[in-house]
């Protein structure tokens, strides 16, 4: 156990790529976590995924000892936390179990909308921030621009900002010094009843379920009998341990420490994120705060391409989720795609790794439907209905109102594409709220339908700032909207899947670019296709696929009888891939089609 | 002698045939993904020596059958020596008997060098030439890669007329840019120098074939999709109306002229297939009192490089790569594959003996009937036959029947 005084707990908040992860790996370094030889490139990202997309999903933490200059020996724990605004839930907890953080800004990018909204985040925290100006060894670095930038935009002092290379080294021995100095020591009691903070659990195919958790009063001990205060369950604790990056197993944890415990948990869903864990024999009398639950707020169906599939994929979601307590499923028929699952996710990038996890750790081909937002439905019997597939939708009759969720979203763009996001966000149906400068940066607050933004919004931002613009939101409220549900129909054939719900004035538009799409996704066939978008049976938008002419080999003699054979084989493999509706193939790529509509 | 006629009570469906494979080119042209080579030396003897080994272990398999068709192809069968020609007939003849109009193909280049040796071919027994023209625009030629002219063509055609009772050319159409003006003169010309056969290819784009990297480095785009379907329009219209109409997607002959060996793979009969990369199929139900009693057919591949599979022939007697025994399944949806191509098309009762079942079976009804009524296919009461709009989308079409 280590003494208050002696303990630093840190979190670090940056924008993706502006190098949280190369100075945590720095750090570790420095302080010898890991021989040489263990060291790669983003130690703390342990999921290939997080690797590739070189962002941060799960909490990790490590736990550093690090000897300062004043010869005093110090234990440095460092909570990563994700950079992603759909796991602005998980920055919440990293951050709830720290007293300080480093702002870690890139010295020529400048700050980003997720920086901002994570610095207030911890500020909320009542955190001690040190500004970091990362990269500035770079030649397009302007570390007194980007001081005075976190000063006007943040309102925080950036005069002591520290200037370093994460890449280099240069200046990261500083960032250990000012750890110590300028961040708090943790308080506690070592002698009250345990009370320790539950941040994070897992499943580990060896522990079972690994619980992170910070202390805050007394003292967490191996062989303990804990209490989880909320789940109202008691476990024997069998393992304490801290992350070096590496698990060590330790005796105990006292005040200021953070670790991990495992106690014969079967499941990430017994263990509730926020709770608080107590001595079953000598409870605290109170809870910590703890945090409010993450919701999904997107939906959208996942579909095996292969209906044979659908055990495996009902195994692997459950699997999935024995990590990761965040996402939903139930069951869900599509008379197109047959059977699948609808999920719910915190947000689109949430769905994109879900999706991506599914298919590459457990090899399963996919068709994913539109995103789709929770719609509130109040219906003419006064009933309320929370609508999560537009497939869903009663008949118009019996619905006196619509109501969908709308956010509060933060944009940081260097002024020369503020015209064009201005224009974006107007398309989409937004309200302005703000629009303020800072350098050449504005900064652009303006209220949005979720609807529109998981339908092609960060795309097209996207492409729209060449990838300069950045973004966070937050839900704000539901609102009234004359919302409608528009059927897709292939030759006269209703498409299930393609069903969406939108606002009236953007139906026709949308319609159109549907049919568009789908008339270039779905091959030529034999016959010809008729492609609609209606809303009831109105008609608003029309295409249509003339018939295949040419298709065939010119040559095939004894040899080619065996390739021609094989070949069919495949073309049989690929019409697993599509499915019928009516008498018409549809590839699964137009089943996305409805995502990836743009002007772009 | 069993009658050869598509319903014909023929005991040997299809026929039996034999195709030689010589692998080796002068050069290779950019749209071939055959299994050709260039090679500098080529050992004749030696080749000559293997040759007859496989042709000795195929025959050994397939005794007291009648023998209805040789083909010599490539590669560049022209370039093989005119002994080892003569040596494969011959041996054939002992290993089976001959059908008493059995045709005997050579395919061969039209250069002047090639041309030369005709006779000798002639008196080697081939009976029926080949020739691989290609074009008769001199600036094609070289776009295909070609090693002769225009004028080389017409005279290798002239000169073949002299020496072979019957013979035929391949023109490639469908090029990048062609016009239906400039296919049709071209077209009228081969037809003026016809004898009473000719194969009209559209150019594809092969994978693993230079035109298939020109592509992709946008050297050229081939030509799009309607243009192509108005040439074989135009084609099919203006042959049949010069009395050389299709009976197969790409084969035009007057009426008795079609290459019987062609026939044979597309009727889905019997071949020995010899040769680095030829293929073969085997055994018809307990008919050659063989090995395949259970009406079980054989699928052979032999060794595709040339030198491994002269290796193979030298130490094990064949180079046989693969063998893979078709089910009924697997048999009737080659030959639905093969027959649709066939103006002819497919004998019902034929795709049911090899199913073992009957045709629901193996297509559905429903999807049949939707094909007849789309004017895809038509059916007569014993026969499925492939309409022209259907046979110009083929690939398509038997994905839809048997997918």
């Amino acid at each position: 156990m280590t003494d208050l005084a002696h303990i630093r707990n840190f979190s670090i908040i940056a924008h993706i790529d502006h190098g949280k992860s190369t100075l945590a790996d720095r750090l570790i370094e420095l302080c010898g976590g890991l021989e040489s030889r263990e060291m790669h490139a983003q130690v703390l990202d342990s999921m290939d995924i997080e690797r590739e997309r070189g962002i941060t999903i799960k909490a990790q933490t490590v736990r550093l000892s690090y000897q300062a200059r004043n010869g005093e020996s110090y234990i440095l724990n460092l909570i990563d936390t994700p950079g992603h605004v759909d796991f602005a839930y998980e920055v919440n907890r990293s951050l709830a179990a720290c007293e300080g953080s480093l702002l870690v800004v890139d010295a020529s990018q400048g700050v980003e909308a997720q920086t901002l909204a994570n610095c207030y985040q911890a500020i909320e925290n009542s955190h001690e921030i040190v500004p970091v100006l990362n990269k500035v060894d770079l030649p397009a670095a302007e570390p007194e621009r980007v001081k005075e930038q976190i000063e006007e935009v943040i309102g925080l002092d950036a005069s002591d900002a520290l200037m370093i290379s994460a890449k280099t080294g240069q200046g990261v021995a500083e960032v250990l010094e000012a750890l110590v100095h300028r961040l708090p020591a943790p308080k506690g009691d070592q002698a009250a009843p345990l009370k320790a903070l539950l941040i994070d659990s897992w499943y580990d195919a060896y522990l079972g379920v690994v619980v992170l958790c910070r202390v805050v009063d007394g003292v967490l001990r191996r062989g303990m009998k804990i209490r989880m205060m909320a789940a109202k369950s008691s476990h024997l604790v069998e393992r304490v341990g801290v992350f070096t990056p590496k698990g060590v197993q330790v005796e105990e944890l006292g005040p200021g420490e953070i670790g991990f415990l495992t106690a014969s948990i079967k499941q990430v869903a017994d263990t509730s994120v926020g709770d608080t864990i107590t001595d079953e024999r000598r409870p605290a009398q109170a809870a910590l705060a703890g945090f409010k639950p993450s919701i999904p707020v997107v939906f959208c169906g996942l579909f095996p391409v292969d209906a044979a599939n659908f055990a495996e994929l009902r195994e692997s979601l459950a699997k999935l989720r024995l990590n990761d307590a965040s996402f939903q499923f139930e069951p869900e028929t599509s008379a197109a795609l047959g059977f699948g699952f609808r999920c719910g996710f915190l947000g689109l990038l949430h769905l994109e790794i879900i999706q991506e996890r599914l298919e590459r750790e457990f090899n399963l081909d996919l068709i994913t439907t539109a995103p789709s937002v929770i719609y509130r439905l109040h219906l003419t019997n006064a009933s309320v209905l929370e609508l999560h597939n537009p497939a869903d939708m009663p008949d118009p009759g019996r619905i006196e109102q619509i109501e969908e969720p709308w956010i509060k979203a933060t944009i940081m763009v260097p002024d020369e594409y503020l015209g064009a996001v201005l224009k974006l966000c107007e398309e989409k149906r937004g309200e302005q709220v703000d629009l303020t400068y800072a350098g050449n940066r504005a900064m652009v607050v303006y209220h949005l339908p979720l609807n529109e933004v998981v339908f092609d919004f960060y795309d097209r931002l996207k492409s729209i700032s060449r990838g300069y613009a950045s973004f966070d939101y937050q839900l704000a409220e539901y609102r009234i909207s004359d919302l409608v549900k528009m059927t897709i129909l292939v030759n006269s054939e209703p498409v299930d899947a393609l069903a969406i719900v939108v606002h009236r004035a953007r139906a026709e538009a949308r319609g159109r670019q549907l049919c568009e799409r789908l008339k270039a996704l779905i091959p030529r066939q034999l016959f010809k296709i008729a492609i609609q978008a209606a809303i009831g049976g109105r008609v608003i938008a029309r295409e249509s696929l003339s018939a295949l002419r040419k298709d065939v080999l010119a040559k095939c003699y004894g040899g080619d009888v065996t390739r021609k054979r094989k070949l069919l084989e495949k073309q049989k493999a690929g019409k697993k891939r599509m499915r019928q509706v009516g008498n018409v193939d549809i590839p699964q790529e137009a089943f996305l089609a409805a995502l990836k509509i743009g002007d772009d | 002698m069993p009658a050869l006629g598509p319903d014909g009570p023929s005991v040997l469906p299809g026929g039996f045939g034999l195709y030689v494979h010589w692998p080796f080119c002068r050069s290779k042209c950019p749209y071939c993904d055959f299994n050709s080579h260039v090679r500098e030396q080529v050992n004749h003897g030696r080749w000559r020596r293997a040759l007859l080994a496989e042709l000795a272990h195929f025959a050994a398999r397939t005794k007291g059958r009648r023998l209805e068709s040789i083909f010599f192809g490539g590669g560049t069968p022209s370039l093989m020596a005119p002994e080892t020609v003569a040596a494969l007939i011959e041996a054939a003849a002992r290993h089976w008997s001959f059908a008493p109009d059995i045709e005997i193909t050579l395919e061969a280049n039209p250069t002047s060098a090639e041309a030369q040796r005709f006779a000798a071919f002639r008196s080697a027994g081939v009976n029926r030439l080949s020739l691989g023209v290609q074009s008769f625009e001199d600036a094609a030629l070289r776009f295909l890669g070609r090693g002769h002219d225009a004028a080389e063509a017409e005279a290798a055609i002239a000169l073949a007329r002299r020496h072979f009772p019957r013979l035929s050319f391949d023109l490639i159409y469908a090029r990048p840019g062609q016009s239906a003006r400039a296919w049709g003169g071209e077209l009228d010309r081969a037809i003026g120098l016809a004898a009473d056969h000719l194969s009209l290819y559209q150019l594809t784009i092969e994978e693993n074939t230079g035109f298939a990297g020109a592509v992709r480095r946008g050297d050229f785009t081939p030509l799009s999709e309607e243009p192509a379907a108005a040439l074989f329009e135009l084609t099919q219209e203006r042959c049949a109306a010069a009395g050389l109409p299709a009976y197969e997607i790409s084969n035009h002959a007057a009426p008795g002229a079609a290459s019987r060996h062609n026939l044979v793979y597309w009727r889905y009969g019997d071949y020995v297939g010899i040769g680095p990369g030829a293929h073969g199929r085997l055994g018809i139900g307990g008919m050659d009192g063989g090995e395949n009693r259970d009406g079980a057919r054989i699928a052979t591949r032999q060794t595709r490089k040339p030198e491994a599979w002269l290796e193979r022939v030298e130490t094990a007697g064949a180079g046989t790569e693969a063998e893979e025994t078709l089910s009924g399944r697997e048999q009737a949806e080659e030959a639905l594959m093969m027959g649709l191509r066939l103006t002819e098309g497919v004998a019902q009762a034929r795709l049911e003996t090899l199913l073992r079942a009957p045709l629901d079976q193996l297509i559905q009804p429903q999807r049949l009937a939707r094909l007849l009524a789309g004017g895809y296919l038509d059916r007569s009461e014993t026969r499925l036959v492939a309409t022209a709009r259907g046979r110009a989308v083929l690939n398509t079409l038997l994905a839809e029947l048997l997918a």
